[in-house]
């Protein structure tokens, strides 16, 4: 029974992620994408990895997914020029296709010859649990990099795209609750027989 | 009890939700399809101008500004998603594990600070 969940949900997996590559429309291939995203965090879950499954959809479905609209939206790409050429890009992608597919098999063939079951959840009742015993003691320096990193993205990103426009009238409630008479009004003495 | 049923009862209710979900948005688009008058003429299916011949297309460029919010969203989003299993395991990792998170999320402020120091999450 689960390993035909695991056959359908790979089938799936794979041919979206073809599709993927295959769509003429970048906004069907995110979301196919999405497909894909959505039925690997179903795989996540067959092998136990809830926490992962989760996270999953709620990062990659629910913030990547919609960056990457974001991404093709912004690019205002015309889609027949870039269609042309794109066959020159085909030895690289086998390379790093062949790669890719090759490190697969040397992890997979080192599992199993190792001989040991995937285990999600090592010592603890559920996966959340098992990653969070290790992932802040064990794994400290590694855990407060990824802060380092989520910060440097930050600022990075208001770096980047953060342009203010410099006549854009803004409300400031702290100023305009400090403003006093007297630095609003002010009396001037006119002369007689002359404008100000 | 046998193993798929053991399964299946753990996410009961995700299952539940999702079938709501599916039922739900299936009828929102059968209702919309059998209820909804539908004659198609081209005015109606061009894009919609206000008042003139439409220029251009519909795709176009979206202001940067969207991004900004996107990632800074994404950031929060997995610090959130680094709480849960901090969470869940508090009890064993003690007073190390406590601090650890909290000079985490210590950094995070620095960022979230200059963000909202440089005005980051206004829309002028």
């Amino acid at each position: 029974m689960e390993l035909i969940a695991f056959y359908i949900l790979a089938a799936i997996v794979t041919v979206s992620a073809v599709a993927v590559i295959a769509a003429k429309n970048p906004v069907h291939s995110v979301l196919w994408l999405i497909t894909a995203f959505f039925t690997s965090a179903g795989l996540l879950v067959l092998i136990g990895a809830e926490f992962l499954a989760m996270l999953l959809v709620v990062v990659y479905v629910g913030a990547v997914a919609v960056l990457f609209l974001f991404v093709v939206m912004m690019l205002d790409v015309d889609f027949v020029e870039l269609k042309q050429g794109t066959l020159g890009y085909w030895p690289f992608a086998a390379l790093v296709g062949v790669a890719f597919a090759a490190e697969i098999a040397l992890v997979t063939f080192a599992r199993s010859a190792a001989g040991d079951e995937i285990n999600a959840k090592p010592g603890a009742a559920t996966n959340a649990e098992a990653i969070g015993q290790v992932m802040y003691t064990e794994y400290l320096l590694l855990f407060q990099m990824s802060g380092i990193i989520l910060l440097v993205a930050m600022i990075g990103a208001i770096v980047l795209t953060l342009r203010h426009k410099p006549h854009v009238k803004r409300q400031n409630i702290a100023k305009q609750t400090a403003r006093t008479r007297k630095d609003a009004i002010r009396r001037i003495d006119v002369e007689s027989g002359k404008g100000l | 009890m046998t193993e798929i049923e053991r399964f299946a009862l753990d996410y009961l209710p995700v299952i539940l939700f999702l079938g709501l979900g599916v039922i739900l948005s299936l009828l929102f688009i059968i209702g919309a399809a059998i209820l909804a008058p539908s004659n198609p003429d081209p005015e109606k299916n061009s894009a919609y101008e206000c008042g003139f011949n439409a220029f251009d297309d519909a795709r176009m460029k979206f202001d940067v500004r969207f991004y900004l919010v996107a990632i800074l969203f994404i950031i929060f989003d997995l610090e959130v998603a680094f709480l849960f299993p901090w969470a869940v395991s508090l009890g064993t990792i003690g007073v190390f594990g406590f601090w650890s998170m909290v000079v985490f999320l210590g950094v995070l402020t620095v960022g979230f600070i200059y963000e909202w120091r440089r005005g980051a999450l206004e829309w002028e």
